[in-house]
């Protein structure tokens, strides 16, 4: 079963187990999880669970609700996952989700590995320095900036792959029009939506969640009925996505 | 010249999730019709000092030789010379004010001029060239060639392409503007087509974002060179944005010939 841990200023309060399917967090005491903070609403978000998945949505709290320092209305939660509402930290864990991701890890440890070889340490001291004598610029210039030692880590990230294998699957269904039934896998960084020269839309892959965007046209798309402005729209799982005439529905796999 | 009919520019500077501050500097101009972009080192501040007088320097040199009507130089060494001045102004900045010495910036200038584009470089900022072509796929390119130790490894065969993915050197440049009282500029000359799409970027993009991903991000946004920048950034700073990133996008709208003299004009008239 799914928990929470919840945390106070780096200490540890207490934790939750989602024993239900709907759980409320708020500042009344009739919620599930009572936070008596000025900071934090009435009523200030639920998580919902499911099968073996979780969301958690903002209940119009006045402050907001992040996960992983991202505002979110409704997001799906995975294990690791950190809510943060008013100071209070809530950290996701699902122990379940987290073992059928072990094998993942575990076919991702050649890249693991890789990434060790290449310590800070490996760059030249004697280059290490913020402010290289002016004898070491003479010619060909090894110019090297403070933050060398991070690109160096950064250089070897292709464990983001890994990253990308652990999150879940996300499909677009086509429920309506000549494509109706067909599913559109959203295995890319960027897929478009729509009629060029009419109305595209894209929805991008980002590490907390899928967004939905405008990209042209005069219309807007549609979210739940709901028109969207120029801003992304973050994506929950079951949302209904009305473009050019045409209705889909993205859901999580 | 005045290019706002055929070009539209859009560009976007970030200092990224990790730096307090921004080093990049930027500068366009749709009516002279050039983009500038350098992104700064140095301890403390000087890094911003020195990509700040790198892109008004340039950006003041290249709009006064514009103003009046056709370069009276050829527009590749009218960019040399102006980059070349500017590296003299960094390097006496440098040499005269302790806190300054050893700054240095990268540099890309991309000048768009009589259907051509004329890129200059030193460093690492790169530019990038998106076409699309009556048939067949899209071309992405990368115009510039870094001047770092990298390319340098690469190029000599020490070091394969996949391996300088992983490797520790990539912020070492061979080559920055007002390190020395001279500088090696790289110019190069393109035709520029309509439809074409160039992006300039500092590295705080392309270490943190493969070229497929930006390849994929110009052929799905290139519609909305606003968002596509938005898109860039973003995807950077989700890979962590360990640096300052920049992005400036070009979109070439039309056909941009220089205008003739009244005597050009003329005798080609009379050549009909």
């Amino acid at each position: 079963m799914a928990k929470l841990i919840i945390n106070l200023d780096g200490q540890l309060l207490s934790e939750f187990e989602l024993d239900k399917e709907r759980i409320t967090i708020g500042r009344k005491p009739h919620n599930d999880i009572p936070i008596d903070n000025l900071a934090i609403s009435g009523e200030h978000a639920a998580i919902t669970t499911f099968h073996n998945g979780a969301f958690i949505e903002d209940l119009g709290s006045t402050n907001g609700t992040l996960v992983n320092q991202q505002p979110i209305t409704k997001h799906a939660l995975h294990h690791g996952d950190e809510i943060e509402i008013g100071k209070y930290r809530l950290k996701y864990v699902n122990i379940q989700e987290l073992g059928s991701k072990i094998e993942a890890h575990e076919n991702d440890a050649h890249d693991f590995e890789r990434t060790m070889i290449l310590r800070p340490s490996h760059v030249p001291t004697t280059l290490s320095g913020d402010n290289p004598t002016s004898d070491m610029m003479a010619h060909t210039i090894p110019l090297i900036l403070p933050e060398a030692a991070q690109r160096a880590e950064t250089a070897a990230r292709p464990n983001a792959t890994a990253a990308e294998a652990r999150e879940p699957h996300a499909v677009v269904q086509i429920l309506s029009g000549a494509n109706a039934g067909k599913e559109l896998e959203l295995t890319k960084t960027l897929t478009s939506l729509g009629k060029p020269g009419i109305q595209v839309a894209v929805i991008t892959r980002r590490p907390h969640g899928y967004f939905l965007t405008h990209v042209q046209g005069d219309h807007y798309p549609a979210v739940n009925g709901q028109e969207l402005d120029a801003h992304p729209r973050q994506l929950a799982d079951h949302d209904m996505i009305e473009l050019a005439g045409v209705k889909m529905e993205f859901y999580l796999k | 010249m005045d290019l706002r009919q055929a070009l539209e520019i859009v560009s976007l500077t970030d200092p990224g999730r990790v730096r307090s501050h921004n080093e990049d500097n930027i500068s366009t101009d749709n009516e002279a019709g050039f983009a500038i972009l350098a992104d700064g080192m140095g301890g403390y501040n000087a890094g911003e000092v020195a990509s700040g007088i790198a892109v008004t320097m340039l950006a003041d040199g290249l709009k006064t030789a514009l103003r009046v009507g056709p370069p009276e130089q050829d527009p590749g060494l009218l960019v040399k010379n102006e980059v070349e001045k500017t590296n003299s102004a960094i390097h006496q900045t440098a040499q005269s004010q302790p806190q300054f010495s050893g700054m240095g910036t990268t540099l890309v200038c991309a000048l768009f001029y009589d259907n051509r584009i004329i890129v200059a470089h030193v460093g690492d900022s790169r530019l990038y060239r998106y076409r699309q072509k009556e048939t067949g796929p899209a071309q992405f390119e990368q115009i510039t060639r870094d001047h770092s130790l990298l390319q340098e490894q690469i190029d000599s065969g020490m070091i394969s392409r996949e391996d300088a993915r992983l490797s520790s050197n990539k912020n070492l440049v061979t080559r920055a503007l007002g390190v020395d009282p001279t500088v090696d500029v790289e110019v190069q000359e393109h035709e520029a087509l309509p439809g074409d799409i160039y992006l300039l970027c500092s590295d705080g993009l392309n270490d943190m974002v493969g070229d497929e991903e930006i390849h994929l991000t110009l052929s799905v946004l290139g519609a909305n060179l606003e968002l596509a920048a938005q898109q860039l950034v973003q995807m950077a700073n989700d890979n962590g944005g360990r640096d300052n990133v920049s992005v400036i996008l070009v979109r070439v709208l039309r056909h941009f010939p220089a205008k003739r003299g009244i005597f050009d004009w003329l005798s080609a008239w009379f050549k009909k």
